[in-house]
């Protein structure tokens, strides 16, 4: 297989098995590309791509842009904050203004769960979705997965345990798609209140003991805890939730087997993970940021190759 | 399928040994010469040159393989799009006198994009082509071969086949063949 099955990239529950095994395989090459003196191709010169962003974000807007670089497409940019959003432009009105100057593809963001799906019925380009709102961050998912492949070998067969905040996590679900399409078992760990009330029937396993999640996995997703989605307190407080949920070293010292740390950042140090962790051995958050960029280049190359 | 026997086994072996001949003459002990193997299906005749010059002169000239395909000028105009291979270069190109290595020449599309592609490693010296079939009359580019095996006249609707005993065939084998 040489093409993908979609010409958008909305949710990983959209796209098959195979079109993440090209994903893999293409962003294997595209890692080549950034090891070079030159760091750039020219496949996509002649695509102007928008990053509309109608949500904060710096490591995923850096990361697209610098994929969308580094692959010699034009590239503009758009965030909502200075914009006619502001004004009470509708969401297609602008994205339409921004395609009439000739885009062929459109990197969202919104806070609204679904808006990347509402633009692939109603706009000609390819939409890329950067997350939508506690939906899909599919991107992320696949260099979650990548990374994990990169540095286990495989993804099928491997325990992986998803911890924190998954109630308003679009990084856990998308994950929970990819990991499950790769053959990966899956547990998400946290707070009862912040575990949404069927997710058991994704298939996945539920604890709420860290210690016990740390136990049976062989990688642990730490995700962040999203103090701006949480309207009303889902636990009494941080330093609680530290003392019940926070991954420490000891904690991994007690463990008899040596486990892989992840954390899609930004990092809420000290809260739901310890820099003596976060900046271990264990640890391949680092690793997650690069290979971001390799599966952005990935995504992007193959989106632009679907007729 | 009606097909032509080009080279055989015994023809191949010949050829390749030529090149390494002919690379000694003008690489001397290779002290800034680098061999590249382009991707698919170069690298298989690149393996071969590099473990028959270190036979011959007993120098293991460092090589590596070179994928075109993010460089390719037919990106979005094809009707499938190619599957891209891994590139191994572990050395600059910088000053080097680098040969390129393929096994069929027909356009000169794949070499132009390779060239393209090389560049991300460096400024060389200078950069010859090996090649073991030379499609005569169908380049696109004005581009030729320095190192050559065989000249051929074929048609569009023709195939160069190239069969390798290591990649499962009977015997190593090139041939022409219509297109099915």
């Amino acid at each position: 297989m040489t093409e993908l099955s979609s010409k958008h990239l909305l949710g990983i529950k959209d796209i098959t098995a195979d079109d993440i095994q090209l994903i893999f395989e293409t962003a294997d090459n595209f890692k080549e590309v950034l090891n070079r003196p030159i760091k750039k191709v020219p496949s996509l010169r002649d695509i102007t791509i928008a990053n509309i962003f109608f949500e904060n974000s710096t490591r995923t807007k850096l990361s697209f842009e610098l994929a969308e670089k580094r692959l010699s497409a034009d590239v503009i940019n758009f965030s909502s904050g200075n914009s006619s959003v502001k004004k009470g432009e509708t969401l297609i009105d602008t994205v339409n203004n921004i395609l009439s100057m000739k885009v062929d593809m459109v990197v969202m963001r919104h806070s609204s769960v679904g808006a990347p799906y509402f633009l692939a019925r109603n706009i000609k380009a390819n939409i890329v979705n950067a997350g939508d709102g506690t939906h899909e961050h599919p991107t992320q998912a696949l260099l979650d997965a990548f990374s994990i492949r990169r540095k286990l070998g495989d993804v099928a067969g491997k325990k992986v345990a998803i911890i924190g905040d998954i109630l308003h996590s679009r990084v856990a679900l998308s994950n929970i798609f990819c990991l499950q399409k790769l053959g990966a078992e899956v547990m998400v760990c946290g707070p009862i209140t912040l575990l949404p009330k069927h997710i058991a029937s994704l298939g996945v396993k539920v604890e709420l003991d860290v210690r016990k999640a740390l136990a049976w996995c062989d990688v642990a997703n730490i995700l962040r805890i999203q103090l701006e989605r949480q309207q009303i307190k889902y636990f009494p407080s941080l330093r609680e939730y530290t003392l019940y949920y926070g991954v420490n070293k000891k904690m991994l010292d007690a463990l008899d087997k040596e486990i892989v740390i992840m954390h899609p950042g930004p990092i809420n140090r000290g809260v739901e993970l310890n820099s003596d962790v976060a900046d271990s051995e264990h640890s391949i958050i680092l690793d997650q940021v690069e290979n971001g960029v390799a599966i952005r280049m990935a995504v992007l190359y193959l989106l632009a190759g679907v007729k | 399928m009606q097909k032509r026997l080009v080279l055989d086994q015994q023809q191949i072996e010949i050829t390749l040994k030529r090149f390494c001949h002919q690379l000694i003459e003008n690489h001397d002990d290779f002290d800034n010469t680098v061999l590249l193997g382009l991707q698919p299906r170069g690298i298989v005749v690149l393996d071969k040159i590099v473990k028959l010059l270190e036979e011959i002169s007993g120098v293991k000239v460092p090589s590596g393989y070179l994928d075109a395909t993010f460089h390719r000028d037919d990106f979005r105009r094809r009707d499938f799009p190619l599957k891209a291979n891994e590139t191994k270069i572990d050395f600059l190109v910088e000053g080097k006198k680098v040969v390129l290595v393929d096994d069929v020449l027909y356009k000169g599309r794949t070499v132009r994009a390779a060239m393209d592609a090389m560049i991300a490693f460096g400024r060389p010296q200078k950069v010859e082509l090996m090649i073991l079939i030379d499609r005569k009359y169908t380049r696109d580019y004005p581009i030729q071969p320095d190192y050559c095996g065989r000249q051929v006249n074929t048609l569009e609707s023709q195939y160069v086949m190239v069969e390798w005993k290591s990649k499962g065939f009977e015997q190593d084998a090139i041939w022409i063949t219509e297109k099915s």
